[in-house]
């Protein structure tokens, strides 16, 4: 799998916020056996300087980052927060967040597109999170977007996949475009169906962060998005809805 | 002259970005700028100046999802 052009091993994207402590997120994440983690950009005070600690934390990591746009209602926002986070982090990558809707946090998808072409143009490798809308897909790969991120369902809900037929839809319109379903996974089981769809990879945050024990279900998840995928590649059988033996009928004994 | 840091009103003796970042201590910090909701990149700081009331925002790495 790669995304821009960046060979990755593991199909798992691990957010960075709402964990109990530091040194969790950090188990998390070595647990997790990620390649690349999700950050964001807030304001930082010159006396208390608390993003300087969290960002050395994140470096002695060596994963990959993903800043994001997390937060950004409008395009002007979205766009200079990117900006931002290029300069800072380092990175041409950006998770392009463009919110609607304050309830569900489901994207703009007219300005996500709007902002994506910008971002596009400026040299910036998009990862838009969007619906999994076909004609939204569309405009995103025409915009300059190289990997598409849908919702499998609204941010931290741990719902799990709201819409199969629509990832189905994406993933057999979209053969060879990187799909990653970004939010709303809960449990293990929602990322292990996520890659047996066929998704190239899962992003999720809240489901490890908020656990019991965020390490182990870190853990959990990385093996998960293992199986899944190696069950899609193995090829499953196609769902039927009469029974048909499976020990073979030929030979029985007859007993009546 | 009064600025609007981070969303509060302060009182700073400087005369361009660069020159607020250093009063507000921000020294080697890792931030990246903006001024009146435009970006200024860090080599562009020194030659931006402020007015009275420009809104300046500072921001750093921190946990996201």
């Amino acid at each position: 799998m790669d995304f821009y052009g960046v060979a990755l091993r593991s199909r798992l994207l691990l957010g960075t916020a709402l964990y109990p402590s530091p040194a969790i997120l950090a188990d998390a994440v070595r647990a997790a056996d990620c390649d690349i983690v999700t950050v964001s950009l807030r304001r930082e005070s010159g006396r208390l300087r608390e993003g300087q600690d969290f960002w050395g934390l994140i470096r002695d990591l060596g994963v990959r980052v993903l800043p994001n746009t997390a937060g950004c209602h409008s395009v002007k926002e979205a766009v200079t927060t990117a900006q931002m986070a290029r300069e800072v982090f380092g990175t041409p990558w950006i998770k392009l967040e463009v919110i609607g809707d304050a309830d569900t946090l489901q994207p703009d998808v007219f300005g996500l597109v709007e902002a994506a072409k910008i971002l596009s143009a400026e040299g910036f490798e998009v990862f838009p999170y969007t619906t999994a809308d076909l004609g939204v897909a569309d405009r995103l790969l025409e915009a300059g977007c190289r990997v598409l991120m849908p919702w499998g369902a609204p941010i931290g809900t741990g719902l799990g996949l709201n819409d199969v037929y629509a990832l189905r839809s994406l993933r057999a319109r979209f053969p060879d475009v990187p799909l990653v379903v970004d939010a709303g996974i809960g449990k293990p089981s929602h990322a292990a169906a996520a890659m047996e769809l066929g998704y190239d990879a899962v992003l999720l945050n809240t489901a490890v962060a908020k656990a019991g024990d965020p390490v182990a279900m870190a853990g959990a998840f990385a093996r998960a998005i293992e199986a899944g995928r190696a069950g899609y590649l193995a090829g499953p059988i196609e769902p039927r809805d009469m029974a048909a033996p499976s020990t073979p009928v030929l030979g029985r004994a007859s007993l009546a | 002259m009064k600025l609007i840091v981070n969303g509060s009103p302060l009182e700073v003796e400087a005369e361009t970005l660069a020159g607020a970042l250093a009063a507000l201590d921000y020294g080697d910090a890792v931030v990246a700028t903006a001024v009146n909701g435009a970006f200024v990149p860090a080599a562009s700081r020194a030659a931006r100046s402020l007015s009275e009331g420009d809104r300046i925002e500072i921001v750093a790495p921190r946990q996201g999802g």
